[in-house]
């Protein structure tokens, strides 16, 4: 009876290291065909789910199957029809690119030349095919990843999983990264990412499972997950210090929220779940001769979306947004 | 006054290569047989070999040293003159280079643990001994390649085998069977042991005693009776007397096929623990 509409399937999944329940009784259903996000901070449990669904460790308790596979008793079937691209580079840095690839392609099947024309399509089509006989130790961080993610895809897997993808990366690689999971999504694979940016699940999942400590707290559609925690949040930076507690005051009693003043002295947030209200109420401010002179209507930070979830923020270290180094 | 709108979606051209490339992808097949996975990997090692020539420097170097030293160093006083102490400890000396070599087994291994390049491996749909014995197999390239060494160096500085070119081969071949089924036990270490560095460690701890306090480099008769009962049980005195054999043209029948058997006893004993480690690994 394996229903192949769910892509991963797990009940009760559960891994113990020591006395720490890294991941702790995980019910996740992802549909075939979709992108899945699983949001949640460093140390959440993400890697480990991944790592159990993937067949790299066994779970302590709990089942998950992948396709209508059992992890456990069928793993070649599962290891057969998924392909993981894990948070840390899985590359041979002494090997060239290319070299990285047509190993991958001979393993998933692909033999003599044709493993070596496979390699060299997917350098060309993740913009290395300039890079391909360098060695991968010379590669920058956002190259070390498309890289990667290219060897996930010597062929079309049913399920490709993507552990951080983008994390630690420069906006134009995160751009490649995205573009690459859309055209997946078009050609019928289901893709499962974990990651620490709201912006991410929200830009490419149909459907998004926070997790904190092991435990999903919140699970639906973006639009869903949004409705919970609030669109997102209002900041000014007003052209005066002096006109900023009464602009606070003013947008306090226009949009119904607790005005946050920040450390900048010209500086203001608050929650705001409604572009049109926003601008009325900036409208209304610039009228009385207030000045504003910069504002933005951003995404809830995980940190918000943990605030408003559980109550308190988010305990790992804070999301790095660095630029990739070598 | 400027005005940001984050919330809208960038919208990225999607690349028609990266579409055709990822459609045009043969859908999941079953993976690489048995065989192919496992040349695969021992393909793997010749590219490193390739790309990092330092690897081998270890497998050339050594041999030339250890040749020199001890023929010279230790060749007059031990049995009288160079020559004749080469002839006695080449098949010791082409041993404990070779053994020493098989440790990077363990360092190879712990490092793709290391760099995340084994659990890529180990997600892909094929025999799951690939990798490891692949590893191994591509090892024996490179003991090959120190064997060639040593042999060379020797017959410049006057060795010759009274067992010929057959012998020679011989003692190779007992030398690589030894070897492989030792590796096993290195993988053991770079499937338990935390780092590189550390596997290095536990490795010389057991490789020294194992190779020196053995017949390679002086008669066992000329050591206290409670090292010789150390000496004889050490399986590499049974491989080097069978070595020693070989070269010399008088090939003991009982010595190789203890030798052979010792190996397999390995190979059947470390094998299972090493593939039972490596699937369970958390
Ligand atoms: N191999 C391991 N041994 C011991 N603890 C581990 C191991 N892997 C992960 N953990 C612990 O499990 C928890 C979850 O880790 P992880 O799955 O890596 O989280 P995430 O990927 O969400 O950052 C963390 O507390 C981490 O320290
Ligand atoms: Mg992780």
């Amino acid at each position: 009876m394996s229903h192949e509409t769910w892509a991963i399937e797990t009940r009760g999944l559960v891994k113990v290291f020591g006395a720490n329940r890294a991941v702790d009784g995980v019910d996740l259903a992802v549909p075939a065909g979709c992108v899945y996000s699983v949001l949640g901070p460093n140390g959440a449990g993400k890697t480990t789910m991944i790592r159990m669904i993937a067949t790299l460790i066994r779970p302590d308790g709990g089942t998950a199957r992948v396709l209508g596979h059992d992890v456990a008793d069928e793993a070649a079937q599962v290891r057969a029809r998924l392909a993981l691209t894990g948070q840390f580079a899985s590359l041979d840095e002494d090997l060239t690119g290319l070299e990285n690839l047509t190993l991958l392609a001979r393993l998933r099947g692909h033999r003599g030349k044709a493993a070596r024309k496979r390699a060299i399509d997917l350098l060309e089509a993740f913009d290395l095919s300039a890079a391909a006989r360098r060695e991968v130790k010379t590669y920058s961080g956002g190259m070390r990843r498309r890289l990667d993610i290219a060897g996930s895809l010597v062929v079309r897997p049913d399920l490709l999983m993507l552990d951080e993808p983008t994390t630690g990366l420069d906006p134009r690689s995160r751009g490649q990264v995205w573009e690459s999971v859309r055209a997946l999504v078009g050609v019928g694979t289901t893709v499962l990412l974990t990651t620490q940016y709201l912006e991410e699940a929200d830009q490419l999942a149909d459907r998004i499972a926070v997790v904190d400590h092991g435990r999903v707290i919140a699970e639906g559609t973006s639009g869903r997950l949004k409705a919970l925690v609030g669109a997102g949040a209002l900041r000014v930076r007003v052209a005066d210090s002096a006109d900023r507690p009464e602009v606070a005051r003013l947008l306090a009693a226009m949009l119904g929220a607790a005005p946050v003043l920040e450390p900048d002295p010209v500086a203001l947030s608050l929650r705001a779940d409604e572009p049109a209200a926003v601008a009325r109420s900036l409208a209304a401010i610039t009228e009385r001769g207030l000045g504003i002179a910069e504002y933005a209507l951003a995404q809830p930070s995980l940190d918000e979306v943990f605030l408003a979830l559980t109550g308190k923020p988010a305990d790992g270290p804070a999301p790095g947004h660095e630029e990739a180094s070598t | 006054m400027t005005i940001h709108q984050t919330a809208e979606r960038p919208t990225f051209e999607l690349d028609t290569r990266l579409i055709s490339a990822v459609a045009g992808a043969p859908p999941p097949g079953t993976g690489a047989g048995a065989l192919r996975a496992t040349l695969t990997f021992a393909w793997r090692v010749l590219l490193k070999i390739r790309h990092v020539p330092e690897q081998l420097l270890d497998a050339t170097l050594f041999p030339i040293l250890f040749t020199l030293m001890f023929t010279y160093v230790f060749g007059g006083a031990m049995i009288g003159s160079p020559e004749a102490y080469l002839r006695y400890a080449l098949p010791g000396i082409l041993a404990q280079t070779v053994v020493f070599m098989t440790m990077y087994t363990a360092v190879t291994l712990n490092t793709d643990i290391e760099r995340g390049a084994f659990d890529r491996f180990r997600s892909q749909p094929i025999w799951r001994p690939a990798p490891l014995v692949g590893a191994l197999l591509g090892d024996m390239l490179r003991y090959s390649v120190a064997s060639a060494f040593v042999f060379g160096i020797s017959t410049l500085i006057g060795y010759r085998a009274s067992g010929g070119l057959g012998g020679v081969a011989g003692a190779i071949a007992l030398l690589l069977v030894f070897c492989f089924a030792l590796s096993w036990l290195w993988l053991i270490v770079g499937l338990t042991v935390r780092t590189p560095a550390a596997v290095m460690g536990a490795s010389t701890v057991i490789l020294f005693p194992l190779t020196f306090v053995s017949s390679a480099f002086a008669p066992p008769e000329t050591m206290p009776a409670w090292v010789r009962e150390f000496v004889t049980l050490n399986p590499v005195t049974r491989l080097v007397d069978a070595g020693r054999g070989l070269l010399d043209g008088v090939p003991d029948a009982g010595d190789i096929a203890l030798v052979l058997t010792l190996s397999g006893i390995m190979t059947v004993l470390f094998a299972p623990i090493a593939l039972r480690l490596y699937n369970r690994r958390t």
